[in-house]
């Protein structure tokens, strides 16, 4: 293996990580893709309670670090990972692990809104009903009311929840995805560039949800909009080649980043 | 610094920085002219810089809509962020240098034949120092040299200095005899310019460290203008 270059991390200030507690942690973690070496020796704290959001050209490995986060990267055969990541102090890739339970406390929003054929009331109750967190009819049904609403999306379905959820618009189908990850009662909430399929506005809609979000969970964001990772985020990842370069208070990393390579990156010089 | 993806943003900048060159150059020459003016009494002189000044306000405005267009246009980032808000702070400090020195320039019609030398010889004195403190941290800011504008920021001293000892001399003189009461106010406001025009080198030195280096300059400038405490009677004298 060739010299494993060192990332450099500016430490998150004290004013980020005052009051809030380390919820993932990942030391000295190495991914392939068979031959290819997508994360290389990456060591990352990030906290609770406040938005993460990893940027940096296509095929840096923000998606594959953000995958290895809740062990999407297990399907895959010919990939492969060295190192650790922990939420809460203990290994998500402990054998004794139930991925699934895990995935309930990880939750992910892809890019393109994902919901099942069903209906939107459907789509919100799976989760809890497969979890086992309730099997009632009327907690189901609060669980419901309640994730549309932090979602912000129960006065537009309330009185169609038995309609399909695909027959939603693009924006609304997101925040049915949001929805439908709260519901299990996540403690982290991953999103891969949960806006890139939408209109200013709805993406407008979802950045204000993931702003109230943030009071009760520790998101990461991957998205290709540094606007975007600066209105939302209060602490911002720079990847390239594989390297975390730079991570470090969102404030200070898009007005005066520490590193060439990401003053470069996010003043369009390179990308 | 090495080239933008887009082009034309590099031409956008470009742009700014020719825009606040010109500007900077009309204020150096509106500040010459202005002492210059006040010196040799000149009034055709005064008119002309006073006249000038709409040219630097012209300026002013059109560094402004281009800076505020690009931040709408390309949402600038980092060190592209802290030069086009950079560039809005020095046109508003060149924009009052150009307001101070039309101020001077209209003092030169109120200055009679009669003012001994001397008087005037310690107003110049400053006007030059204020000139090359000016001069030099347009140099710094055209070659982003955030050591040489801190030197500019630290030499400021100097300026202030010359001022409290004008100040005064002025003061002396118009105890001596009050007739010279109205030649010396103007004189006095004159030197009061250039001080402000040293003030607004220094918030240009300032700038341009934040925009080099993204920090701001937190160490303290040393302050000697003294004047605003001193009085023509002592407080002490009566207790």
């Amino acid at each position: 293996m060739d010299m494993m270059p060192q990332a450099v991390v500016t430490p998150p200030s004290p004013r980020i990580m005052a009051e809030r507690q380390v919820r993932i942690e990942a030391r000295d973690v190495n991914i392939f893709y068979g031959e290819k070496h997508a994360i290389k020796n990456l060591s990352i704290a990030i906290p609770d309670r406040a938005v993460s959001s990893f940027i940096g050209p296509s095929g840096c490995g923000k998606s594959t670090f953000l995958r290895a986060i809740n062990r999407m990267n297990d399907t895959i055969p010919t990939c492969r990972m060295t190192g650790d990541i922990t939420l809460d102090g203990n290994s998500i890739y402990d054998r004794d692990l139930d991925v699934v339970q895990l995935r309930a406390k990880i939750g992910m929003v892809f890019q393109k809104p994902n919901p099942f054929p069903k209906s939107i009331y459907e789509n919100v109750a799976y989760g809890p009903r497969i979890h086992g967190i309730s099997n009632s009819k009327t907690e189901l049904d609060e669980i419901v009311e309640k994730s549309l609403k932090r979602a912000g999306l129960w006065e537009e379905v309330k009185d169609r929840l038995n309609h399909p959820g695909t027959g939603l618009s693009g924006g609304q189908q997101q925040r049915l995805c949001i929805a439908s990850a709260i519901a299990v009662s996540p403690e982290v909430i991953l999103m891969d560039e949960p806006c890139s399929a939408l209109d200013p506005i709805a993406t407008a809609r979802i950045e204000e949800l993931i702003d109230e979000l943030k009071q009760n969970y520790c998101i990461v964001i991957v998205t290709h909009s540094m606007q975007q990772a600066a209105r939302v985020s209060q602490l911002t990842a720079f990847f390239h080649l594989g390297i975390l370069v730079e991570f470090g208070d969102t404030d200070e990393m898009f007005t005066a980043p520490q590193e060439k390579r990401t003053q470069d990156y996010i003043t369009g010089r390179f990308g | 610094m090495s080239d933008h993806i887009v082009k034309s943003y590099d031409e956008d900048l470009a742009a700014l920085k020719m825009l606040l060159a010109q500007m900077g150059g009309l204020a150096e020459q509106q500040l010459d002219d202005a002492i210059d003016a006040l010196s040799r009494r000149d009034t055709t002189l005064a008119d002309r810089v006073i006249q000038n000044d709409e040219r630097i306000d012209m300026l002013e405005r059109q560094i402004e809509e281009r800076a505020i267009t690009m931040i709408a246009k390309r949402q600038p980032m980092a060190r592209d962020l802290r030069e086009i808000m950079v560039a809005i702070r020095v046109a508003s400090d060149l924009e009052r240098i150009g307001d101070l020195a039309k101020n001077t320039a209209k003092r030169a019609h109120a200055i009679s034949e009669a003012l001994p030398r001397k008087l005037m010889t310690g107003v110049t004195r400053m006007g030059r120092l204020a000139q090359s403190e000016l001069k030099d941290i347009l140099d710094a800011y055209a070659r982003s040299d955030a050591e040489k504008a801190l030197e500019v920021w630290r030499s400021d001293e100097e300026l202030d200095s010359l001022y409290n000892s004008i100040f005064r001399e002025l003061l002396t003189y118009m105890m001596e005899d009050p007739r010279n009461i109205s030649l010396c106010t103007h004189l006095l406001f004159g030197a009061k310019n250039m001080e402000r025009i040293g003030d607004h080198a220094t918030n240009i030195a300032e700038n341009i460290f934040y925009q080099v280096h993204g920090k701001t300059l937190i160490e303290s400038r040393p302050k000697r203008d003294t004047t605003s405490t001193l009085s023509m009677h002592n407080p002490n004298a009566d207790d």
